[in-house]
């Protein structure tokens, strides 16, 4: 059946009520049940709950074939505690058929891609796939499709019931002996340890791992002790230099500020642009060179920003150290000067994955943001955005908050260059579609900018402003006129991928791919 | 006038959106060997781009490698051109400009 972005899904996903995408806000105002874990009563008076292995912890958790296991990605690439623990799963317990439920999986996680080959593994669900694993789900080695979520879309589905979390593992870079964890104050700090928090809650066992065990009580926590079965001490959770980059700095690419600088224009020519306003930029280049230029046009007309959110970097804590905006809150930290300034800078808050973005809440974070600026590796002439396969069809993405914030935004902002090498960004169709096009306001590139349709009313803006912009379909032109027509990749038939919309309903699917041949 | 391939000669780099073209002597007609980060959208424009150049070269014989990064059509064309005419020696001096090399 076709969806609302024109993509086929296959019938026979479609069960157990499982619909297509219809558009957005599509599920606003229904009712839905929670779900609820089983969990252990702790009654007595208790010294403390340290185990001596991970293996331990999960035999205490009743760990068994065919459980879901989840994991956090607060230690990004430096993550040793995901691949220790499913070692322990399946190589001292011997478990199978294991489902993993992370909130992203990278180069990191290599070794569990072994697993998978070996049918240990049979079930992924992730809000980012790269590296190994996610070429051995595209080569078809998955027993069960993997299911792609949005950083929103994950607590959605995992409050729902429909990802029910056997053990959850927590990463915690401090904890004290009966589990309340911080992600500061150790050897590997990661700061924010927002998406740990919904799948604490919702788990029937919480494991943590940490390498620094402190005083009782660790406060304010972030996972705390009243959901956690057992304390694991290891040497090491992670890689400290891959967990938190030195501070990310302003690009100096000059087609990168020259875009950046277009972002700030584009955003001060909208009336959202006042006192107070809400806004969110990711990491790239130019969206994080955006900040700069905003700040140039905050002081011009002396407005402060209200409040940021996000994956929070050292630019905005610079922001808000110098009182340019008001608050700062976060669900996880990209750099030492983000980590360093949680809990520490006034107004740097923690929050969860569910506060940032859940779509079946009474209302995320993301539903009052004003702006966000966003990357993309694709976009198509309906403004269909990919973030997950690369130009050859393989997994190599993560949809994270983008879908979230894109929908939740009163101006959503898509800044990438028009072509990288040979590739075109703006392009016909994408390969996947992460984040619907009518979710999408502006597309700003290096050879120009373009405005959904759908926002007349930001075309105005524009126009207004004395800003130039063309069709979408010009910028796509433009694009193959410099690299030339790419031709579709080519896949087989069988469903690797099942691309959740934050509301649940079937977005896109990803297919096995298939080795090149000419003829195709 | 055939462009013979004399001896084994290369032209361009293995830098991001470039090409390395190599090409040797070969007795019977064309072999083209391609690998490329772009193949699944542009294997077939590479091979098409790396024919025609060779056929505006009057080059009938000779084994080719393309081992391409993302680049573009002009650069690709660029680098079989160079590699052919460093191949019979062509290179510093007798390149055609204004004719089959505009």
């Amino acid at each position: 059946m076709k969806n609302a972005v024109g993509r086929e899904i296959p019938d026979e996903l479609l069960v157990g009520g499982r619909e297509v995408y219809q558009g957005k806000n599509y599920m606003d105002g229904k009712y839905i049940k929670k779900a609820s874990p089983c969990t252990k009563r702790c009654e007595k008076p208790q010294e403390s709950k340290i185990v001596d292995s991970i293996a331990q912890a999960l035999r205490d958790c009743g760990a068994k074939d065919g459980m879901t296991f989840s994991f956090h990605h607060h230690l990004r690439n430096g993550d040793y505690v995901a691949n220790m623990v499913m070692k322990a799963a399946v190589e001292e317990l011997g478990l199978k058929d294991l489902t993993i439920a992370a909130t992203s999986l990278g180069s990191a996680h290599d070794p569990i891609a072994q697993y998978i080959e070996d049918g240990k593994v049979i079930g992924i669900q992730t809000s980012g796939i790269r590296g190994r694993v996610g070429e051995v789900v595209s080569g078809g080695k998955l027993k069960t499709p993997a299911i792609i979520r949005s950083h929103g879309g994950r607590p959605r589905a995992i409050e729902a019931g429909e990802v029910h979390i056997d053990i959850a593992f927590v990463a915690a870079p401090t904890s004290d002996c009966v589990g309340n964890c911080r992600g500061i104050g150790g050897k590997s700090n990661c700061g924010s340890m927002g998406y740990a928090m919904t799948d604490a809650k919702y788990a029937d066992h919480v494991v943590v791992v940490t390498d620094c065990l402190v005083d009782f009580p660790n406060m304010p926590a972030s996972v705390e002790a009243i959901d956690v079965d057992a304390v694991v001490i290891v040497d090491s959770i992670g890689d400290p230099k891959k967990i938190a980059s030195a501070a990310a700095r302003i690009s100096q690419n000059p087609r990168d500020l020259m875009m950046a600088e277009n972002v700030a224009k584009v955003i001060a020519s909208t009336p959202y642009f006042k006192e107070g306003f809400s806004f969110q930029t990711g990491v790239g280049g130019p969206s994080l060179a955006a900040n700069l230029f905003l700040e140039k046009y905050m002081d011009e007309r002396g407005i402060k920003m209200g409040w940021a959110i996000g994956g929070i970097c050292g630019p905005m804590v610079e922001l808000l150290k110098k009182g340019k905006v008001q608050k700062v809150i976060d669900v996880q930290d990209f750099d030492l000067d983000a980590v360093n300034s949680i809990n520490n800078t006034p107004g740097h808050y923690e929050m969860s994955a569910s506060q940032y973005a859940n779509p079946a809440n009474k209302g995320a974070f993301v539903n009052k943001l004003d702006f966000v600026v966003l990357a993309a590796l694709e976009v198509d002439t309906d403004f269909n955005v990919n973030v997950l396969t690369g130009s050859d069809g393989v997994l190599r993405g993560a949809p994270g908050g983008h879908p979230d914030t894109a929908a939740g935004s009163k101006c959503c902002i898509i800044v990438t260059p028009l072509v990288r090498g040979r590739m075109a960004t703006v392009c016909e169709h994408v390969v996947t579609v992460t984040t619907p096009g009518d979710c999408v306001d502006v597309l700003v590139t290096d050879y120009g900018i373009a405005v959904n349709p759908l926002r007349p009313d930001l075309i105005e803006c524009l126009d207004k402003a004395g800003i130039a912009h063309v069709s979408i379909e010009a910028l796509k032109e433009k694009a193959y006129s410099i690299v030339g027509r790419p031709d579709p990749v080519q896949f087989k038939d069988k469903v690797v991928a099942v691309l959740e919309a934050r509301d649940g309903t079937i977005l896109d699917v990803v297919r096995e791919i298939k080795p090149y041949t000419f003829e195709g | 006038m055939i462009m013979q391939i004399e001896k084994n000669a290369m032209a361009g780099t293995l830098e991001s959106s470039d090409a390395l073209v190599t090409v040797e002597p070969n007795e019977q007609g064309i072999e083209l060997e391609i690998t490329s980060s772009v193949m699944n959208q542009y294997g077939r424009q590479i091979r098409a781009t790396v024919l025609e150049t060779l056929d505006r070269l009057d080059v009938k014989n000779g084994h080719v490698t393309v081992v391409d990064k993302g680049a573009l059509d002009c650069t690709l064309k660029a680098r079989v051109e160079c590699a052919v005419f460093r191949s019979c020696g062509k290179s510093d001096a007798g390149i055609p400009w204004g004719g089959v090399i505009k």
